[in-house]
């Protein structure tokens, strides 16, 4: 079977490369599953979890505020942060949730609302990567 | 000019401590610097990737008429200033700092703004009574995004919102470790983005890109980022600049230290020779009062 190269790259560093059977994401519009070959595309990234099947095994990334680009020679997913559940420091994450919902439950302005809102879904989006298995 | 041997000892024992600080200092700054020398290159590929998609972004949907892309008569300017917070780094602070100050010379202090990285230039400004608006202290050697985020979104929301025209940025650029070059760069309008992305040879296939939601939804979701991105990479740039500098300042104030031991060192020898030669003199003049 024909493989996807990928590539993660955030602004601190590059944080994955490698060619993969199948990658799914959560793209502005819903789900996308990439396999090679597919139609080029550029989509927003959700927060959200990052899916990659390789040889039957499974990687998963937590990413933030990205977005993916699907070319006939590969896919680059640029976001914000990326993270696999083992890098993820869930003591730091539960505080941020903590710190958002504070936040969100203390009706302050539109614009910290939101933001806090972004936040939480960061820290959940994280959250429930590592505390996954 | 001591001439007390003791005097001089102790001196010397002074300038030797001092040499010692300056040569730790000088390590730690050049341990520091091959590691934000690493990091701008490892930032690297998101800015390229970034602008690369932007390009092809631009470019194919001829949606160059972008807010974000398009100059606008200029009532006010932003200016995002990169500095240190510790000094001890030869000029590294002041000429950045003399760069901002020639630039808004003789402007009107509602024509323009500051926003600071760093405690030296927010210290300079705030004392001198510069428009200052935004300022991010206290940031560790090696920045994370995070850290720069909230100040480098505030920046683009206020172009956005038209409160600024135009946004530049001034940061030391790494050339070597013994020299950085304060620049001062344009920001904001992103005018010639894409400009570095090399156009596909005509005739060849070039892949039609679908955009999920929308184009101008995903060029509204980049361009933003690739602005902060920019203040990113500026500010990791700095980073190395600023070891550099401490490295090259530090380097020389050891060279010194050791010169200043020299010239001590000579001093103290003629110093105990001259005492010696005086005790021979006076041993000499006691015998002889002695016959």
């Amino acid at each position: 079977m024909r493989k996807m190269p990928i590539e993660i790259v955030t602004p601190e560093r590059k944080v994955y490369e490698n060619a993969v059977d199948l990658i799914v994401a959560r793209g502005a519009d819903g789900d996308l599953g990439i396999m090679a070959g597919h139609v080029p595309v550029v989509t927003t990234l959700k927060v959200s979890h990052l899916r990659l099947k390789n040889d039957g095994q499974e990687i998963t990334f937590a990413v933030s505020g990205g977005f993916l680009e699907v070319k006939p020679e590969g896919v680059s997913v640029l976001a914000e942060a990326a993270e696999m559940p083992e890098e993820i420091d869930v003591a730091r994450a539960n505080r941020a949730k903590e710190r958002a919902e504070k936040r969100l439950s203390s009706k302050g302005e539109s614009l910290d609302e939101r933001r806090a809102e972004l936040a939480l879904q960061r820290a959940v989006n994280r959250i429930s990567l590592a505390t996954r298995r | 000019m001591a001439v007390n041997a003791r005097d001089i000892r102790r001196r010397i024992k002074s300038v030797k401590n001092t040499q010692q600080i300056t040569k730790a200092m000088k390590m730690v700054a050049a341990a520091k610097l091959r590691r934000a020398q690493e990091r701008v290159e490892q930032a690297r590929p998101y800015a390229a990737k970034l602008e690369e998609v932007i390009g092809s972004i631009a470019s194919a949907a001829g949606s160059s008429n972008h807010p974000m892309l398009v100059k606008r008569p200029v009532k006010k300017t932003g200016y995002v200033i990169i500095s240190s917070d510790r000094g001890l780094a030869g000029g590294y602070n002041s000429q950045i700092i003399r760069a901002l100050v020639n630039e808004v010379r003789g402007k009107d202090k509602n024509s323009y703004a500051i926003f600071a990285i760093g405690r030296k230039a927010r210290d300079f400004f705030k004392r001198r009574n510069y428009p200052l608006v935004g300022e991010v202290t206290g940031l560790s050697d090696s920045p994370t995004y995070a850290d720069v985020k909230d100040l480098s979104s505030q920046v683009v929301k206020f172009f956005q919102e038209g409160v600024y025209d135009e946004v530049f940025l001034l940061y030391n650029e790494f050339i070597s470790p013994l020299t950085q070059i304060p620049k001062s760069r344009k920001l904001l309008p992103l005018e010639d983005i894409g400009a570095n992305v090399k156009k596909p040879a005509p005739g060849q296939f070039t892949a039609k890109y679908d955009y999920e939601p929308s184009e101008e939804a995903v060029l509204d979701n980049l361009l933003p980022k690739f602005a902060e991105t920019l203040i990113f990479s500026a500010l990791l740039e700095g980073k190395a600049s600023e070891f550099g500098a401490k490295m090259t300042a530090m380097g020389a104030a050891t060279d010194n230290a050791g010169e200043m031991i020299n010239k001590y060192t000579l001093e103290l020898n003629r110093a105990r020779q001259a005492a010696i030669t005086t005790q021979i003199t006076e041993i000499v003049g006691g015998a002889a009062a002695l016959e």
